[in-house]
């Protein structure tokens, strides 16, 4: 291997490597610190516990149906949100007193402490993954509607104009150039409103004492079983993990360059 | 000053805007004829209404008085004869080059090798080969304009509209660029319209030279250049060049001192 292909393979395999061994370092200083007893094993269990710990909570909590459970919920309040979120913000920017008439609401839904109406939701959903998905749906809701307005409005006027040159009708101009354009904006929001559905999604879950890895965590918490309620949110990081990997994706495919 | 074998006429343009200031009269009673095949250049300074009666002229501005009129025909929006080309960088930046310069081809619905293949003519005749499949984030800015350029001659307008799409370069790529248009005119034989405020690409590239004064915008005068074809950017070393350079600067200088002398006076009015 020649010297210039060596450091390009250094590389790029750099950030990973980097990225892993900070990972595992942080693991080695937290289980010194417990194991020393510099931290208190009974709030914070040791990592090695909590390794140990996957094979039993996979095996004994079924911890895969619920994964799949929560990763449903967040896929149908994902796609409800982009639906309509973005269906929201392009009507509202289209028609002006739709926006001024709502667009401050809107707003201050979007720092609106939501997930307190679980209450309301619980009486016209019952207690069942609906109710979930709609607290997760209508909390993420405001960011994408906020960041559509945004993306479509702040397409740049000579893009606008060049559409007018051509002749383009409304429903081209939208498809072929102020869509396209707001994309990237468009999918800031998205991206936000799944943080917010995730939350309220696990959030939920466990206020509610229902269905997936919010519920799980609210077992194995209760049982004051902190390895196992440690191993069950990593499963809540691998379906956000699994989440933006999509997402990106999905986006490199809708709009291959920034 | 209108003539019949005009395949554009300008007739009486008024453009008028409401400021908080009052009324401010952009274009005033503008009149001029482009004939088919010929390259006439619009210079004035800035503030003159150059681009409002880019506007007008594209169809994107219907706030004005008077006609347009391509060939016989009176024009009240974007006309397709009329291809325009924008001084601000309006290239899609999700779209790769011949995706760009096909634009317009897809819009006809014609079929999507015919429309690359074609796209790839274009391409070519701006000089970007082998950029095909770039998008405009990896090209410079002259490069981009070329895109610009080839988009709009892809639609294949009997008329060039271009606004000062130079502007943003410096002087040495505006002058090959200026090169390369002038080179795509005479293949095409295509009648082009450009606005700018730039003498020496006013007469490099031009047959007639349309002088407008400052605020309110009017025709001051109409400049023949009588300048051999076909044309480099050579030109501009020749004595007849500076000639008409320095012509249409005597005529532009009051004209753009009147601007400045304006500009000034506003910014003391503005001044706490």
């Amino acid at each position: 291997m020649s010297a210039h292909a060596r450091r390009t393979t250094l590389r790029d395999t750099a950030p990973a490597v980097v990225g892993v061994g900070s990972l595992v370092a942080f693991f080695l200083v937290m289980e010194a610190l417990v194991q020393s007893g510099a931290v208190n094993r009974f709030i914070v269990p040791p990592p090695s516990e909590i390794f140990m710990s996957f094979g039993r909570v996979i095996v004994e909590e079924h911890v895969f149906s619920r994964f799949l459970q929560t990763l449903v919920e967040c896929l149908t309040a994902g796609i409800m949100l982009t639906v309509f979120g973005v269906a929201g913000g392009v009507l509202m920017n289209r028609f002006k007193l739709l926006q001024q008439a709502c667009e401050t609401w809107v707003a201050a839904m979007a720092s609106a402490p939501i997930v307190l109406m679980y209450p309301l939701f619980l009486v016209i959903f019952g207690r069942s993954s609906w109710t979930i998905i709609m607290m997760a749906f209508v909390s993420a809701l405001p960011p994408v509607i906020l960041k559509t307005i945004e993306g479509i409005s702040g397409t740049r006027k000579v893009l606008v104009n060049v559409g007018r040159s051509f002749n383009l009708s409304t429903y081209q101009q939208f498809w072929k150039i102020l869509f396209p354009a707001a994309l990237p904006t468009i999918f800031v929001g998205i991206r936000l409103g799944l943080i917010f559905a995730l939350i309220n999604v696990v959030g939920v879950e466990f206020l509610i004492n229902y269905g997936g890895l919010g519920q799980l965590i609210n077992d194995l918490a209760e049982r004051y079983d902190l390895a196992g309620t440690y191993a069950a949110i990593c499963f809540v990081i691998l379906v956000s993990v699994l989440f933006f990997m999509a997402l990106e994706k999905v986006e490199r495919w809708l709009r291959p360059v920034d | 000053m209108t003539s019949s074998n005009a395949i554009l006429t300008a007739d009486h343009i008024n453009v008028r805007f409401e400021t908080a200031e009052g009324p401010v009269i952009a274009v005033d009673d503008v009149t001029f004829d482009v004939k088919q095949g010929e390259f006439l250049s619009v210079i004035g300074p800035s503030g003159c209404g150059k681009s409002t009666l880019f506007n007008v002229i594209g169809g994107l501005l219907n706030t004005h008085q008077g006609t347009v009129k391509v060939g016989a025909e009176t024009i009240n929006g974007p006309h397709p004869s009329i291809g325009m080309v924008f001084q601000e960088e309006s290239t899609f930046p999700w779209r790769t080059v011949t995706d760009n310069v096909a634009f317009p081809l897809e819009l006809t619905g014609m079929a999507k090798a015919h429309r690359i293949e074609k796209a790839k003519h274009f391409i070519g005749m701006v000089g970007l080969n082998g950029f095909e499949n770039r998008y405009p984030g990896e090209l410079s800015g002259g490069m981009r304009q070329r895109v610009s350029l080839a988009r709009t001659l892809a639609s294949e307008p009997k008329i060039l509209l271009m606004d000062e799409p130079f502007a943003a370069l410096d002087e040495q790529t505006r002058l090959l660029l200026g090169d390369k248009v002038l080179q795509i005119q005479q293949q095409l034989k295509q009648t082009t319209l450009l606005i700018t405020h730039n003498i020496t690409e006013a007469v490099q590239m031009s047959d007639r030279i349309l002088v407008m004064t400052y605020r309110p915008g009017k025709v001051k005068r109409i400049v023949d250049i009588d300048l051999p074809r076909p044309r480099t950017s050579e030109i501009v070393g020749s004595e007849a060049f500076g000639r008409y350079v320095a012509q249409i600067w005597n005529d532009l200088r009051e004209e753009a001192s009147r601007g400045m002398r304006d500009e000034e006076k506003h910014v003391m009015d503005e001044a706490p």
